[in-house]
C-alpha cells in the first residue's frame, strides 16, 4: 500500500520533467530532420531544374550537346503574331494597373473591377505564352550559322541572348583538368609533408608550430588563397591566368586537409610493422615505403579526394588564377608547343555557374544553363567522391590487418 | 675478454661491459656486465619494468627509435665490434641480429611475401632463390607442413601461434647469427607455446638465442643460461640449473621461488 502510494507521487512529480524531456528530444529530432529536408530540397531542386537542360525526351535521353558544346549565344525566333498580342496585352495590363493606382482606395468598387480585368488579361497572356513556347524556334550559335535560310523576319520576332545556348563542355573539361592536376600536386606535397611529420620529426615546440600553421591554413578564406595565387603565380611568376597557377592555388588550399588526414592514417599503422621491417635490416625509408605508406594509402586517398572535391567547388581561388568566363578553344587546341598547355586559362564549372548566374543579363533561358551546369557539377563532384570510396574499399580489401 | 671459470669451449659472441642506459633522465640499466656464448639459449628473467626488454633491444639498437634513449657509458661488443661505434651500419647489424617481438607482427601480405620481405629489401629478385629461401625458412621454423598449401594466402589468416612462428621464420630469412626474442610466447596458448619452445631447441644448433620471458618454467625449459634482472641491475647470471636450483643471490632465490615479482 505504502509502496504504491509512493510510486504514484513520484509519477506525479516527474510528469513535468518528462514532458520537458520529450519536448527536448522532439526539438532535436525536428532540427535534424529540418537539416535533412533542407539538403534534400537543395538537391531535388537542382536535379529537377537541371534535368531540363541535361535530359531530353528523344532517343539518347541525355542532351549530348549540352555536355559537349561551348556556351553560345541563343538565337530565339518567336512567332510575331503571338509576340505582338502578348506585348499588347502586357501594355494593357500595365495601363490598367496605373489606373488602379490612380484610383487608390477612393473607389473600392472601380478598383475591384479593374482588378478583375487584369486577372482576365493575365490569364490570356498565360495561354498565349504556352503557345509561344510551343511555336518558338531556338538556335544555338552553331545551329544558327548552319541554317540555310533564316526564318522569315515578317513572321518571326528575332532576339538573341548571350551565354544562354550551347553547353558546358569546355567547363567540364576545365574542371576535370583542374581537379586532376591539383590532386596530383596536393597528394605529392601532402604525403611528403605527412611522412615527415609522422615518421621523422621529433616532438617539440617546432612540431607544434608546424601543426598550428597547417591548422590555421585550413581556416583561411578561399578568396585569400585566390588573391595569394594571383599575386604569386599570376603576377610575380608572370604565368598569367593559367592552369598551373590554378593547380597550385587549389593544391595549397587542399593541403591542410590532406596533410592532417595522411598523418592520421600513417599514425594508425601499428608500430609492429615498422619495427618488424627495421629488425629485418630495412632502412627507415624502406620500412616506411614498404610497410607504412601502402597500408596508409586507403586513408590518404579517400581524404585527399574528398578534400579536393570540396576545394574543386570553390570559385574564389580560380577566378583570378585559372578560370576564363569564356574560351573558344579547348585546352588541347591550337597549342604552339607542349608547355603552353600549362600556361593557358580554362573554363571551369564553378566559375561558369557564377558567371551565368550573376554576370550576364538574366532571362528565361539562362535559368536552364544555371541549373544544368550546377547539376553537371554536382554529378562530377559526386563521381569523384564515389570513386574515392570505391578505391578505398578496393585497397582496403588488399591490405587488411 | 674475461672467460668464466666453467669449462665451455664455446666462443663468446656478445660481450657487454659496464653498460649504463637511460631514457632521458631516468636510468633504465645500471652497470651491466655479461658475456653471451655462441649457440646457446640465454634467458632474461625478472619482474616487469626491470629493464630486460630494454636490454634486449640494445643488442640490435632498436632503442635508436626512441629519441630520448641514450647510452650513458659502457659498450656492447658483438663479434668484437662495438655496435654503438659511429662507424657501425645499423642496417647491417640488424641483419646479423634478428628479432622476434612480443606481439606477433606479420605484415598484412601473403605468407610467402612475409618471408621474402627481408630478401626483397636487399634487392633480391630471383624467383627461384626466393622460393628456395622461403621453403628453407619455413622448414627451419617447423611450420612448412602447416602452410605449404597456402603460401599465397594472407599471413593474417593464421592462428596466433603460427603467426609467431612465421615471424621467427621471417627473421631467419636474412640469415642472422643472433636471434632476440622478446617474450615470444606471452600471447600464445600452451600448445602453441610448446611448439615455439621446441623450435627454439631446434634453432639452438645454428643460432645464438636470447629470450626474454615472464614465464620462469619456460626459462627453465628452454635456456642454457639465465640472467636475473631487478630494477635495472643484473643480479645474477649463471647456468639455468644453478639459477633455479641453488641461486647464490637471495633476491634471485626469492624471485624464482615465487615470493615476489
Amino acid at each position: 500500500m505504502q509502496a504504491s502510494k509512493q510510486k504514484f507521487t513520484i509519477h506525479k512529480n516527474d510528469s513535468q520533467k518528462r514532458y520537458f524531456e520529450r519536448f527536448l528530444s522532439a526539438f532535436f529530432k525536428v532540427t535534424t530532420y529540418l537539416i535533412i529536408a533542407l539538403a534534400g530540397y537543395i538537391f531535388v531542386n537542382i536535379a529537377y531544374n537541371g534535368s531540363k537542360a541535361l535530359f531530353i525526351a528523344e532517343a539518347p535521353f541525355i542532351n549530348i550537346d549540352f555536355l559537349t558544346q561551348k556556351p553560345q549565344t541563343l538565337h530565339v525566333y518567336e512567332p510575331k503574331e503571338i509576340y505582338d498580342q502578348i506585348s499588347q496585352l502586357k501594355s494593357a495590363i500595365l495601363e490598367l494597373k496605373t489606373r488602379r493606382e490612380a484610383i487608390g482606395s477612393s473607389d473600392a468598387q472601380a478598383s475591384r473591377e479593374i482588378q478583375n480585368n487584369i486577372k482576365v488579361l493575365e490569364a490570356q497572356v498565360q495561354a498565349l505564352d504556352q503557345k509561344r513556347k510551343a511555336d518558338r524556334l531556338l538556335y544555338s550559335d552553331q545551329q544558327h550559322r548552319a541554317l540555310a535560310q533564316e526564318p522569315d523576319q515578317s513572321l518571326y520576332h528575332y532576339k538573341n541572348y548571350a551565354y544562354s545556348g550551347g553547353g558546358v563542355g569546355p567547363a567540364i573539361i576545365g574542371t576535370c583538368l583542374l581537379v586532376l592536376g591539383s590532386i596530383t600536386i596536393a597528394l605529392i606535397l601532402g604525403v611528403l609533408c605527412a611522412t615527415y611529420l609522422s615518421e621523422y620529426s621529433k616532438p617539440g615546440p617546432m612540431l607544434q608550430l608546424i601543426r598550428l600553421s597547417i591548422l590555421n591554413l585550413s581556416g583561411v578564406p578561399s578568396i585569400v588563397f585566390g588573391l595569394f595565387g594571383f599575386g604569386l603565380f599570376v603576377l610575380l611568376f608572370d604565368w598569367g591566368v593559367s592552369m598551373l597557377a590554378g593547380w597550385l592555388t587549389l593544391a595549397i588550399m587542399a593541403l591542410p586537409v590532406i596533410i592532417t588526414a595522411s598523418e592520421e592514417s600513417m599514425r594508425a599503422i601499428p608500430k609492429g610493422f615498422r619495427e618488424g621491417s627495421l629488425a629485418l635490416g630495412a632502412s627507415k625509408w624502406t620500412a616506411i615505403r614498404t610497410n607504412v605508406l601502402p597500408y596508409a594509402l586507403p586513408g590518404i586517398l579517400t581524404s585527399s579526394i574528398m578534400g579536393i572535391a570540396r576545394v574543386a567547388g570553390e570559385t574564389a581561388p580560380i577566378m583570378f588564377t585559372a578560370a576564363y568566363a569564356l574560351r573558344d578553344r579547348l585546352p588541347w587546341e591550337g597549342l604552339e608547343n607542349g608547355s603552353d598547355f600549362f600556361f593557358q586559362g580554362v573554363m571551369a564549372l564553378p566559375y561558369h555557374i557564377y558567371v551565368v548566374s550573376s554576370k550576364i543579363p538574366q532571362n528565361e533561358y539562362t535559368r536552364n544553363m544555371q541549373y544544368g551546369a550546377a547539376l553537371v557539377f554536382l554529378i562530377i563532384v559526386g563521381f569523384f567522391a564515389l570513386s574515392s570510396i570505391l578505391l578505398r574499399a578496393k585497397i582496403r580489401k588488399r591490405y587488411k590487418w | 675478454m674475461h672467460t668464466t671459470e666453467s669449462s665451455e669451449t664455446l666462443n663468446t659472441i656478445i660481450e657487454v661491459k659496464d653498460f649504463n642506459f637511460a631514457y632521458g633522465e631516468s636510468q633504465a640499466l645500471f652497470d651491466i656486465d655479461i658475456d653471451i656464448k655462441e649457440k646457446e639459449v640465454t634467458a632474461f628473467i625478472g619482474p616487469s619494468g626491470c629493464g630486460k626488454s630494454t636490454f634486449l633491444r640494445c643488442f640490435n639498437r632498436m632503442n635508436d627509435l626512441i629519441d630520448i634513449a641514450r647510452i650513458k657509458s659502457g659498450s656492447i661488443n658483438i663479434n668484437g665490434i662495438n655496435i654503438y661505434d659511429d662507424s657501425v651500419d645499423v642496417i647491417e647489424l640488424r641483419k646479423h641480429v634478428g628479432m622476434v617481438f612480443q606481439k606477433s607482427n606479420p605484415f598484412p601480405k601473403s605468407i610467402y611475401e612475409n618471408i621474402a620481405y627481408g630478401l626483397r629489401i636487399q634487392g633480391v629478385k630471383d624467383k627461384s632463390k626466393l622460393d628456395q629461401v622461403v621453403e628453407e625458412c619455413l622448414r627451419g621454423a617447423a611450420i612448412w607442413d602447416e602452410v605449404k598449401d597456402r603460401l599465397h594466402d594472407s599471413a593474417l589468416g593464421m592462428s596466433g601461434g603460427q603467426q609467431q612462428r612465421l615471424c621467427i621464420a621471417r627473421a631467419l630469412a636474412v640469415k642472422p647469427k643472433i636471434l632476440l626474442m622478446d617474450e615470444p610466447c606471452s600471447a600464445l596458448d600452451p600448445i602453441a607455446t610448446a611448439k615455439v619452445e621446441e623450435l627454439i631447441h631446434e634453432l639452438k644448433k645454428d643460432y645464438t638465442i636470447i629470450i626474454v620471458t615472464h614465464n620462469m618454467q619456460q626459462a627453465a625449459r628452454v635456456s642454457d643460461k639465465t640472467a636475473f634482472f631487478y630494477l635495472g641491475k643484473l643480479i645474477e647470471f649463471d647456468q639455468t640449473d644453478h639459477i633455479f636450483m641453488q641461486p647464490s643471490n637471495p633476491q634471485t632465490e626469492a624471485y624464482v621461488s615465487g615470493r615476489f615479482g
